[in-house]
């Protein structure tokens, strides 16, 4: 166990260039003024509330729950979010805080477009300058988030380094950070990055999991026995999660995405087939060859299409609390259509992957048993991608 | 870890960096052998890696040439052997945390030590992640040497006390790569570090010509230059041996003339 702060077991750190101590100092200092801040919470409570409609709903999935004849299927509605998707809780905090500390400008890295979207809601709603890096694949696979990205007043650069991926967005924004830091925040997406990040995202994610309990309290009287969600970096898991870790009965899964299989060269299944190493200011698991070179992964989910995951959860997972399964694209495409046609839900492709492992376990459950599944984003976004896969010509 | 304080004692030490294996092994050998003739006091070398967040367009092409080109961390250990029969200049490695850690920081370290390189810089190994590898690069005699940045400030203190080698001073926010300009106030930065430690400071990122090596060199104990000398191995591949020759003899000069 290391005593460091910022730890998670041996997993986290900051294992970052030099010149950045100096800002995640002063954004470690800044965060647990506001945290204990009551002015703050109740400022961003507000927002939460009014701005982007919490709490979302705890829905009771019944034709879903019918079909799969097992566990009751509860659905966490973060895709009702304002913007789509529960990155907005997450960007609300970092972009009140930042504005608290006198930066006046935003970067961010964004996969699918979803954390962009909602970062680029949240300045333009604070009245802060926003840059936004999106690898050039995302990009094209994302064409109108880009374009959604810029109404709300953003500048959206391709990243072309790499893989041309979240990862790669990842690097360019920290290349960006590192030249121009002093009126700049890095409102990083996930639960990864260097400390804080892994520990302020989650405290501004957990809020998922306290509203699933307070809402399964009420609606069943009692706790889930299971909380599935889909892991990137993983904030909309450890969100889900956070509320239930030391209630050892409720069992925790998060979804990884597999691609085209684990056993091929494209996929993203951190847990699956990742090694410890450290990368992105973290120690955590990550795709890598036996000389720590970073693997080019894939998914159709750009949201999940990331080599690393976020360190919490490779300690959740060494010390067994959580468990990571791996998904396929095609499992993932089967789930995305199965949750349109039986509930007239389309899901993000990202939250698709909790969806279909939803449909592997419940039947193996008995009904009086629960299911939460975090439905972590809505799938408009998704749609060209999901004809292209299957093959249909549409003309957007 | 004396070897490279010597390279500082009397004079001001010209530091050149390469990546590894850009575009071969074969000439990243030669252009060693060639740079330790021709007035660099220490050497550089990069090991390659597929995502190098603290360096410039530049560096980042060298590194994807080098990987594309098949460059192992293994292939640098043995080139490394190779060069010492004829190079007694002292030699670091620059890496990043990742590729030491999943190689295993132990058999990294112990590898270092067999072919004989002197020391490490870890460009996303900041003061409080230190103990990483200080205990293996302590086991075997690896020097450790840190950075410090125009926002480093009050941290400077306690980074200068625990480099080794020599600290290297980064002129300018950002990533590494040429620079017209440099406005940071160098003295003051150099200044702080004296006043904690013995340990001579080099200048790097941004510095390019001949001219601004000669002007840091002035206000520091040593410069370092990576990105010009790696647009030359860009531009001039397996056949860069002469017209970096040329440019280091340049530089080391207009040092000389400090």
């Amino acid at each position: 166990m290391n005593n460091k702060k910022g730890r998670f077991g041996n997993y986290g750190g900051q294992y970052v260039p030099e010149t950045l101590m100096r800002n995640l100092n002063e954004l470690e200092t800044a965060y647990l003024h506001y945290k204990a801040d009551a002015d703050f919470q109740k400022e961003l409570m507000d927002l939460l509330q009014n701005y982007a409609g919490r709490p979302s709903l705890l829905y009771f999935a019944k034709q879903m729950t019918e079909d799969l004849s097992g566990a009751r299927i509860y659905l966490k509605r973060e895709d009702l979010n304002h913007t789509g998707s529960h990155k907005i809780n997450n960007v609300l905090g970092q972009v009140l805080l930042a504005k608290k500390m006198g930066k006046t400008r935003i970067i961010a890295e964004t996969g699918a477009g979803q954390h962009g979207v909602a970062t680029a809601t949240a300045s333009a709603l604070m009245g802060l300058e926003c840059e936004i890096f999106m690898g050039k694949e995302d990009t094209e696979r994302q064409a109108l988030n880009v374009f959604r990205m810029e109404l709300l007043g953003a500048k959206v650069h391709p990243v072309t380094s790499g893989t041309m991926t979240l990862k790669d967005a990842v690097n360019e924004t920290l290349r960006e950070w590192v030249s121009r830091i002093d009126d700049t925040h890095y409102a990083i997406g996930s639960v990864m990055g260097p400390h804080p990040f892994p520990t302020m995202v989650r405290d501004f994610q957990k809020i998922i999991g306290k509203e699933i309990k307070e809402q399964m309290l009420h609606a069943e009287g009692r706790l889930p026995d299971t909380v599935i969600a889909c892991v990137g970096g993983g904030s909309n898991a450890i969100g889900a999660f956070y509320e239930f870790i030391d209630d050892t009965s409720v069992k925790l899964i998060g979804c990884e995405a597999a691609g085209h299989g684990v056993d091929t060269p494209k996929n993203a299944a951190t847990i699956a087939n990742g090694t410890q190493g450290i990368f992105h200011g973290m120690k955590s698991y990550f795709c890598q060859d036996e000389y720590g070179q970073i693997a080019p992964v894939h998914s159709i989910s750009a949201g999940l299409d990331y080599p690393g995951i976020g360190p919490e959860h490779a300690y959740l997972s060494d010390v067994g609390r959580a468990q990571y399964v791996p998904i396929s694209d095609k499992e993932a495409v089967e789930a995305f259509e199965y949750l349109s046609r039986t509930e007239g839900i389309i899901p993000a492709i990202e939250s698709a992957h909790a969806i279909a492992h939803t449909r592997k376990i419940a039947p193996t459950m008995s009904k009086e048993q629960i299911i939460v599944v975090s439905l972590s984003g809505r799938g408009d976004k998704d749609v060209a991608s999901i004809a292209r896969f299957k093959g249909v010509n549409i003309h957007e | 870890m004396n070897k490279i304080s010597k390279a500082f004692e009397g004079k001001k030490a010209f530091i050149a960096f390469i990546t590894g294996g850009d575009p071969d092994i074969e000439t990243t050998e030669n252009l060693i052998i060639a740079m330790a003739k021709s007035g660099v006091d220490i050497i550089e070398i990069g090991i390659p890696f597929s995502d190098p967040v603290a360096e410039g367009i530049v560096i980042q092409e060298a590194d994807e040439r080098a990987l594309a080109g098949g460059c192992t961390v293994d292939k640098l250990f043995d080139m490394v052997t190779s060069v010492r029969q004829s190079v007694d200049t002292p030699i670091l490695f620059m890496s990043y945390i990742n590729p030491i850690f999943v190689y295993g920081k132990e058999r990294f370290m112990e590898k270092c030590s067999q072919c004989g390189i002197d020391g490490v810089i870890v460009p996303d190994l900041p003061f409080e992640e230190r103990d990483e590898i200080a205990a293996e690069c302590l086991k075997y005699g690896i020097a450790q040497v840190s950075m410090i940045a125009p926002t480093s400030q009050e941290r400077i203190d306690s980074i200068a006390e625990a480099s080794q080698g020599f600290v290297y001073c980064v002129s300018s926010l950002g990533v590494t790569g040429v620079r017209s300009e440099i406005n940071t106030n160098i003295a003051e930065m150099i200044e702080q570090v004296k006043n904690v430690s013995n340990t001579p400071c080099a200048v790097g990122f941004g510095i390019s010509t001949p001219e601004q090596a000669r002007d840091m060199a002035a206000r520091s104990d040593g410069v370092i230059i990576g990105s010009a000398i790696v647009k030359l191995v860009a531009q001039y591949g397996t056949q860069s041996v002469e017209p970096v020759t040329q440019f280091v003899r340049n530089v080391s000069d207009a040092i000389l003339s400090v």
